[in-house]
């Protein structure tokens, strides 16, 4: 398999929240860089078949093979948290994360956190705090507030900003960000 | 500097005149909706992830591009070898100089025009060959497999070393790539009437715009038709620049950039990437993906230029500015870029002074050409100007915040007219008694004799900016529908700062609908109206009046079909939310979707067109910020604990918003002023050492207080435009350094001319004081 055009992933959408059992692990032989390997993810409760190179990334796979481009890439390389999701409930880079390693895990994006058409509770700060301006690394920021909020659901304002210390904002809203955590950690706990 | 008829947002592209707009309305005294805290139109698509933007776009067929730049400082390419990489597994498209694609194609930076190849490379990052492939993966496999040998010429990246005679050319003609000088009043005399004269040389790092949506674009060709996704500030101006180069109608190149992640001033054009996609797409009849990595953003995509600087003042004893002696060298980088572009300008506007003069000194080095950043020119030599003014009240005594009080100028003297309003006094006044400026001083003056190794220290900056008010040309369409819902049409960007939402706030005002009926469509040279590029600070100037004047025609249109309805002479009818109604006999009223005239033709169609500005009167945004920090003298460590913004752009038009870009402008003079610098490898290669954003910083969620205050300086400025707002998104960033540095210098007794100031910084001139 070469190419990945449309035709190349079959994303199998099972509608239950199942979560895989199987466990995640090295394969056995190495392979080659451009040889594919099937895999399943399991993707905001729903399982993805899908043929990748085991190089290519989670954050890759997500964006270009399966289409879920609300997690974004700034670095690529672990240094600003556009792509955090969540795995297993804790925030992780996705651009740092092989799909291979992926498999077996619960991966949460910022689709995840929606139901239907409505926002999730920390969206829902998000929006109305303005945490954000032009938006690119908001989803990441989104995820790194819920994985902390699932961690700690009464956070300290010390606690919040070391939650969202991994995710760089260029237009530097922090201060909004702050506020917007802060509201849905209230929220959620309500 | 810079005419505002050529200001740097817009230099190179040719603008057009928009039609007068008629008759203008009457400044609005008080307002429904503008004002007041709105959450975005968009916030729904920026939180859920549904918000499209230009790196997510993904067509059927689609290829990846990935571009192969030249590792050297200086280098002449003697020969490109991309036999391996055409075979490579994906590959579908590959182009090199030698490509008959690329031949005489010409890639203009300002007033300097050279091939879109260019075997001489002049700096780390320049373009060599390009690839396309089935996985951007593949394509980056492809790159590295083509062998290119290299003629490696020696290099200068050092902009102070440029202009010695023993440095390598850069170009034919020298390394000088532009003079600017300027004077007025007598300086000489100036320095002889002062009490006190000082002299300071000052030195700025070179910031880099790194914005978090990385720079690219999708192209696609239909037939002779040219569609470009590109992150841009300004989508017109990518057309003009592509049909420019690729000789191509304007009507078949239609770019489209709805969504995009951040520019700062590095997305006011296109690329070379941007052609490279065009061509790549046309070769493999693929639409191509060409979106650059992170480290290629920190080489060839712009920057704020390094600039080193001295200045000389006089100053009376009373506090008189005398004299001001200004000069100024800082590289325009490989081609011309404004290397010291409106560097001097706050010297010459900002404080009242009568003898001024200013040389700046424009050079070439082998690196990347710098781009306009977020208030060009500015923070530099603010951070001059305002360690400069601290230091003078000093001297003589008295308090800084007096001293600027004394000097506040009535007219723009850099222009020699007036300003239409300036706040620069209450900006000052008014911020330092909201900070407690005074309790403030007496707070860390206590603290620092108290003996503890943590000393604190509390500092300020003003600052006004060159332009932001905006201006012609723009149009704006607005569509109200049977229903009274509304669809509003223009071509400007929203680069984060909430353009979209102010807009539909100001259609909201006029049309007595909820911001949220109203659909907006923008960014787009297809379907929507010229714009100029979202930079400068002008786009809500430019933008708000014209909605406004837009929103005006549908109501006049409306009233007119009311005035059937009613029975009544148009002349006597008025909107009053959303009803019309006599004003000689309130009973005669009328909803505007009850319009018969409406609902026969479904819609309504306003155009408004962006009035002239005020002739001969400059209209500035101004403002002053204050903070407060702790420095561990045993560390080196700075805490921040305070910032307050005190901003007179005019009329607020979205307090939510406007608070935030505040505070963002503060941050990234955070990163300005203590963690952000581009090194070079002056000695050894010349190349880039921090290209990336583990050892180049930026601030974050730790690096910046909790404690942050907007505090909006709103004065009424109706000559401004219509709306009497003026621009916000460049002054907050001005001042915030050299706060910084003035609230250093109170913590520690030490000037730090050098930016910025990290802790390593802190700790080697606190160990030097020690010794000395
Ligand atoms: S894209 Fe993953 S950390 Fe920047
Ligand atoms: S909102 Fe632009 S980078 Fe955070």
């Amino acid at each position: 398999m070469r190419t990945i055009g449309a035709g190349a992933v079959s994303a199998s959408l099972t509608g239950a929240a199942m979560v895989a059992e199987s466990k995640p692990g090295p394969p056995e032989k190495i392979l080659d860089a451009t040889d594919t390997v099937k895999l399943k993810l399991n993707i905001n409760g729903v399982n993805y078949a899908v043929l990748v190179e085991p190089r290519w990334t989670l954050l890759f796979v997500l964006r270009e093979a399966i289409g879920l481009t609300g997690t974004k890439e700034g670095c690529g390389r672990g240094e600003c948290g556009a792509c955090t999701v969540l795995i297993d409930d804790i925030p992780r880079y996705a651009c740092m994360t092989l799909a291979v390693e992926a498999e077996g895990r619960r991966i949460t994006t910022i689709e995840g956190l929606m139901t239907g058409e409505e926002l999730g509770p920390v969206q829902k700060a998000f929006l109305e705090e303005d945490a954000f301006q032009c938006g690119y690394c908001t989803p990441g920021q989104v995820m790194a507030v819920e994985g902390l909020l699932r961690k700690t659901p009464e956070p300290s304002m010390d606690e919040i900003r070391t939650g969202v210390s991994g995710n760089l904002c260029r237009c530097g809203a922090y201060h909004h960000i702050f506020r917007a955590a802060r509201k849905a950690a209230i929220r959620k706990t309500r | 500097m810079a005419e505002d008829g050529t200001i740097y947002y817009t230099n190179g592209l040719p603008v057009p005149d928009t039609p007068a707009p008629g008759e203008e309305p009457e400044f609005w005294k008080e307002t429904d909706v503008v004002g007041k805290r709105t959450p975005r139109v968009d916030a729904y698509e920026r939180v859920s992830g549904t918000a499209v933007y230009p790196s997510d776009i993904k067509l059927p067929n689609m290829i990846y591009g990935a571009i192969l730049r030249c590792p050297h400082a200086h280098a002449k390419v003697k020969k490109v070898d991309a036999g391996r990489a055409e075979k490579m597994p994906g590959v579908r498209a590959l182009i090199t100089g030698d490509s008959p694609e690329a031949g005489g194609l010409k890639w203009k930076y300002r007033g300097y025009s050279g091939p879109l190849f260019d075997a001489h490379c002049r700096f780390e990052g320049e373009v060599v060959a390009a690839v396309a492939a089935d996985t951007p993966y593949q394509a980056w496999d492809a790159v590295h497999a083509i062998d290119v040998e290299y003629d490696v010429l020696p290099h200068v990246v050092d902009h102070n070393l440029a202009l010695t005679g023993k440095a390598p050319e850069v170009h034919d003609q020298g390394n000088l790539a532009g003079t600017d000088e300027y004077e007025r009043g007598d300086v000489a005399g100036g320095f002889a009437e002062a009490d006190v004269v000082l002299e300071q040389n000052y030195e700025t790092g070179c910031q880099l715009h790194t914005p978090m949506e990385l720079h690219g674009c999708v192209a696609d060709w239909e037939g002779d038709r040219l569609t470009i996704w590109e992150s841009s500030q300004g989508v017109y101006a990518v057309q003009s620049v592509l049909s420019g180069i690729l000789g191509m109608p304007l009507s078949k190149v239609r770019v489209i950039g709805h969504y995009m992640g951040g520019g700062f001033g590095s997305k006011l054009w296109p690329g070379k990437y941007t052609v490279l996609a065009a061509l790549m797409a046309k070769q493999a009849a693929r639409p191509v993906k060409m979106i650059l990595t992170r480290e290629e953003t920190f080489l060839c995509v712009g920057n704020r230029p390094p600039n080193t600087m001295r200045l000389k003042a006089g100053v009376k004893k009373d506090g008189t500015l005398t004299a001001f002696d200004f000069e100024c060298i800082g590289p325009s980088g490989a081609y011309p870029g404004g290397g010291t572009e409106i560097v001097d300008w706050l010297v010459r506007d900002l404080y009242q002074c009568d003898n001024v003069r200013c040389l700046s000194r424009d050079v070439y080095i082998h690196a990347g050409t710098a781009r306009p950043f977020r208030a060009p020119g500015h923070p530099q030599g603010s951070w001059a100007l305002e360690q400069m003014m601290d230091d003078l009240a000093e001297k003589i005594g008295m308090d800084p915040i007096e001293l600027r009080l004394k000097n506040i100028p009535s007219i723009s003297q850099g222009r020699g007219i007036p300003y239409t309003r300036t706040g620069l006094k209450d900006c000052i006044e008014r911020g330092a008694e909201r900070f407690g400026w005074k309790d403030a001083v007496k707070r860390a003056r206590e603290q620092n004799r108290s003996g503890s190794h943590i000393k604190r220290g509390v500092g300020m900056g003003a600052c006004l900016w060159i332009v932001g008010g905006g201006g012609p040309p723009s149009t704006v369409v607005i569509k109200l529908f049977r229903d009274g819902s509304v669809n509003l049409n223009m071509g400007a960007s929203d680069i984060g700062t909430g353009t979209k939402t102010i807009m539909a706030m100001v259609a909201a005002e006029e049309l007595g609908v909820k911001p949220d009926v109203i659909q907006i469509e923008h960014a787009d040279t297809g379907t929507t109206q010229y714009a100029t590029p979202s930079g400068g600070s002008k786009t809500v100037p430019t933008e708000a009046p014209t909605v406004r004047n837009a929103a005006i025609d549908v109501k006049r249109q409306i009233i007119q079909m009311a005035a059937e309805d009613l029975g009544a002479p148009a002349v006597d009818l008025d909107y009053e939310g959303s009803e019309i109604v006599s004003m000689k006999d309130k009973s005669k009223r009328i909803q505007v979707t009850d319009v018969s005239g409406l609902k026969k033709r479904g819609v309504v169609i306003g155009v408004g067109y962006r009035g002239p500005n005020p002739k001969n009167k400059s209209v500035n945004p101004f403002a002053a910020q204050f903070c407060e920090l702790e420095v561990n003298t045993k560390t080196g460590e700075m805490k921040i604990l305070r910032f307050l913004g005190a901003h007179d752009s005019g009329r607020v038009m979205n307090r939510l918003t406007y608070d935030n870009q505040v505070f963002g402008g503060i941050v990234m003079g955070i990163g300005f002023g203590m963690t952000e610098f581009r090194q070079l490898d002056a000695n050894q290669t010349g190349k880039l050492c921090n290209r990336n954003w583990h050892d180049y910083k930026l601030p974050t969620a730790l690096d910046v207080p909790v404690d942050m205050e907007s505090l909006p300086i709103e004065i009424d400025d109706p000559e401004a435009n219509n709306t009497g707002a003026k621009g916000l998104g460049e002054p907050v960033t001005i001042p915030t350094a050299s706060a910084i540095a003035n609230a250093l210098y109170m913590a520690t007794g030490i000037r730090f001319t050098k930016a910025p100031v990290h802790p390593m910084e802190m700790r080697r001139r606190l160990s030097a004081g020690k010794e000395g």
